[in-house]
């Protein structure tokens, strides 16, 4: 019998999928990110997956063994032994001690992302719509709207994609480099999620509530994220798209917005 | 014309079902309540999967192709409530009515029109809750969650169905809860002790207290959400001075043990599975029960874990990971207890005990990825992601799915008196095992990538990925056509079974014929 085509493919994306170098689209793991707290994060996912690994490591091998060895057809003969109480004390207390080894550092990180209190050099409000973001640069009286910017014809399929398909907004977040900013999060109808991974920030925008968070963005760039939290129809087309410029560019940025603001007080408001 | 004399003469073994469909209808008999209860689930899971196949067609590759934003929501919605609530938990409830009373050596549960009502509630409730597809505006579409403010101020007109439907599938669950409780307690052979009970009747017995305990609220929390939608009340109204979190609060509060109320009874299988093909007795029996009872207890004090975004103080989070972590340790000595008993066995792979080391091996890697999303930090940027999702899918399909599956393989000879055939189960077994690691395992990688659930389309970055768990997913979804036609087939014929189907199997249901008298254990057992 000869696999059939279905299958063959089958098996050979599985072996793409094992090969990080054959696409470069295959994602495996969560990116590091750009700020403190994003590495720290990808420290604990590593360090609690290999205490996975290792953990299952065990729990197989000893499977596996008894699969193999201790089979009937190898003529195996079952022992009696069914109750050790020093096994099972010993197997509640060494994952028990793991665990809590692993929740100090967690516990740590956890302490300092939650400091938004100290040193903060500027506050943006984070405003989740259905289904767009606004953000407001407190005491700067500039306001950016934001939407995707994905044209229609290329999420019905009738246009060839953009490399940032559905990853991309009409106006970025833009915010300086090297500078710790306090993100508020709120929301004017339903409950939205604002996320970017690279940041390490997943903050829930909730209507009656101001969430808070931080980040301090080492590398200008360009990062992307979108609404984590299912808010309706558009859920999925409301990308985060932030912008980190240098302290300098974003000083000029600010002026300009702030003088376009000012000759047209209706920017940004919500048609 | 009392009804006492036809009572009397159902002590004869002889005695048989009325003809037709009044036999369904009105029956009080724990095994036909129990077909009934497994065929109803089995629709369910095939209807769900069905749904389910849209969802992987839609997300084949990006752009929209099948479906518009809004219906993919509704699927989304329905697909879980249709598998939580239709397919997994009336598993469960059938299992019990068919097992509990023979492995206890009880004539039946203890109050049997109250079980014909039980499960006949079910029908109805599921016919209001699909019937919304059809109507105006949609069914419910804020996911199988119903979040508020998206599911009262936004949510379409169907939710209130959605709502009375829930109320219905809360009535039935605690009824059948209160049945198993009233059963177990009451009419165990009088040798049986409790801590006699075959490990599946043990962990019944907890998940019918945990039942009783959440269902109540998970009917509270929908009924402030109709209150909300109908009688201007502001429970969950920001504006009205409500609290959308408190819902979500209400919410877990239910869902945490719900999830244990899923995959407790798949323990218990596979603590009277294993030991039968390990020939060996289980390890630890009295471990087992206080691990199951530390779970059940622990699930009740773990519930803002879903909710880490939400804002909650620093101190409340920490707690809450803590006690989340804890509750890896009992369920880590089951998986230790299992493993030990099949060390040293001597081991044969029919298939139940197939499906038993595949729920063994990737409900552990279920739990692996739960420990990680109990870390606070890390969990911010894995919630609402498809590793939540490839998460929950390990361990609600090959955890609680795969444990259901092999308690038909291992009790279907004792039901219908046929062997089922060894080589198509095999088939099935190897096709489900092997397409539902390439359907979620790269789920994993795609939340990792940061691809969130519940979207109809995704940017392209995502597409690979998506493309291989929809191939698996089809693959997985056509497999379960052979697990029907095995069933009918058993049931049409095959190899007779003998009392004892399995060789190693210890237990009062394998002193009966197979299949049993339709009346059993009139006179109660001796247990040994």
């Amino acid at each position: 019998m000869s696999p059939s085509p279905q299958f063959r493919a089958l098996v050979f994306s599985l072996l793409l999928a094992m090969n990080p170098s054959v696409q470069a689209d295959y994602i495996f793991n969560m990116t590091p990110g750009v700020t403190e707290i994003s590495r720290g994060i990808h420290n604990l996912h590593m360090v609690i997956f290999w205490i996975c690994v290792a953990i299952g490591l065990v729990v197989f091998s000893v499977m596996f063994y008894a699969i193999i060895w201790h089979r009937k057809s190898r003529g195996a003969k079952a022992a009696n032994f069914h109750e050790n109480t020093l096994v099972e004390i010993i197997w509640t207390l060494i994952p028990f001690s793991i665990l809590t080894m692993m929740a100090i550092p967690a516990a740590q990180l956890l302490i300092k992302m939650h400091d938004t209190k100290t040193d903060s050099d500027l506050s943006i409000k984070i405003v989740g719509h259905q289904w767009y973001w606004e953000y407001e640069y407190l005491g700067e009286g500039v306001r950016v709207i934001s939407r995707l910017s994905t044209p229609q014809e290329q999420i019905q399929n009738r246009d060839i994609k953009n490399p940032h398909y559905l990853r991309e907004v009409d106006n970025h977040l833009v915010v300086p480099q090297k500078k710790k900013i306090r993100f508020l999060t709120t929301a004017n109808d339903v409950i939205h999620s604002w996320w970017v991974p690279a940041l390490g920030v997943k903050k829930d925008a909730i209507p009656g509530f101001i969430n808070e968070a931080w980040a301090k963005i080492e590398e200008p760039g360009i990062y992307r994220g979108q609404c984590a939290e299912l808010c309706g129809v558009l859920h999925g087309f409301m990308p985060i798209v932030i912008e980190v410029k240098t302290e300098a560019e974003y000083q000029t940025w600010l002026l300009e917005k702030k003088a376009l603001m000012n000759n047209h007080p209706t920017i940004g408001h919500t048609p | 014309m009392s009804t006492i004399p036809i009572e009397v003469q159902d002590h004869n073994p002889h005695h048989s079902a009325p003809p037709g469909i009044k036999r369904w209808l009105l029956t009080t008999n724990h095994k036909d309540i129990g077909t009934l209860y497994l065929w109803f689930s089995l629709l369910m899971f095939l209807l769900g999967g069905s749904m389910a196949m849209g969802i992987r067609a839609e997300l084949f590759k990006p752009g929209l192709q099948f479906f518009e934003p809004h219906f993919f929501n509704q699927l989304t919605t329905m697909h879980g409530l249709i598998m939580i609530f239709g397919a997994v938990m009336p598993a469960f409830v059938g299992l019990a009515n068919w097992m509990l009373p023979i492995m206890i050596g009880a004539p039946d549960m203890a109050l049997p029109r109250m079980n014909n009502w039980s499960f006949w509630i079910l029908p109805f409730a599921f016919t209001l809750l699909i019937s919304t597809l059809f109507m105006k505006g949609g069914a419910p579409d804020f996911g199988w969650t119903a979040y508020a403010p998206l599911s009262t101020t936004y949510g379409p007109k169907s939710t209130d169905f959605f709502i009375f439907s829930i109320h219905l599938m809360g009535i039935s669950s605690i009824m059948g809860a209160i049945n198993i409780i009233a059963t177990i307690l009451n009419l165990r052979a009088p040798s049986m002790t409790l801590m006699k009970m075959p490990i599946f009747v043990w962990t019944w017995l907890i998940t019918a207290f945990l039942l009783i305990a959440v269902m109540p609220i998970l009917a509270g929390a929908v009924t402030m959400m109709l209150m909300d939608r109908n009688f201007g009340t502001s429970f969950f109204n920001a504006a009205g001075g409500g609290d959308p979190v408190m819902y979500q609060h209400i919410f877990w509060f239910f869902g945490h043990p719900e999830v244990y109320i899923m995959i407790l009874p798949s323990f218990g299988i596979m603590s009277e599975i294993i030991p039968t093909f390990s020939r060996k007795r289980l390890f630890g029996y009295p471990s087992m029960v206080y691990a199951t009872c530390s779970i059940a207890f622990l699930s009740f004090l773990v519930w803002a874990h879903h909710m880490f975004t939400t804002g909650m103080p620093v101190i409340g989070e920490i707690y809450f990971m803590l006690a989340t972590m804890l509750i890896a340790v009992p369920t880590g000595v089951k998986i230790f207890n299992w493993v030990a008993t099949m060390f040293r066995g001597s081991l044969s792979f029919e298939t139940p005990m197939l499906f038993a080391v595949a729920f063994l091996i990737m409900f552990t890697m279920g739990g692996f990825s739960g420990l990680m999303l109990a870390i606070v930090p890390a969990d911010f940027q894995y919630h609402d992601t498809y590793f939540v999702v490839a998460h929950f899918h390990y361990v609600l399909v090959p955890g609680a799915i795969f444990g259901i599956m092999a308690a038909v393989y291992y009790w279907l000879p004792k039901w219908t008196g046929h062997y089922y055939s060894e080589h198509l189960s095999k088939v099935h077994f190897w096709l489900s095992a092997i397409s539902i690691n390439v359907l979620f395992f790269p789920m994993h990688f795609l939340g990792l990538a940061g691809m969130p659930r519940r979207i109809p389309d995704y940017a392209l970055e995502f597409a690979d990925f998506n493309r291989i768990a929809s191939i698996g997913g089809f693959v997985f979804g056509a497999s379960q056509l052979i697990f029907l036609y095995i069933i009918i087939k058993t049931i049409r014929g095959g190899e007779k079974a003998p009392a004892l189907v399995w060789e190693g199997a210890n237990g009062l249901e394998w002193t009966l014929s197979s299949p049993p008298p339709y009346h059993s254990f009139s006179t109660p057992p001796l247990v040994p």
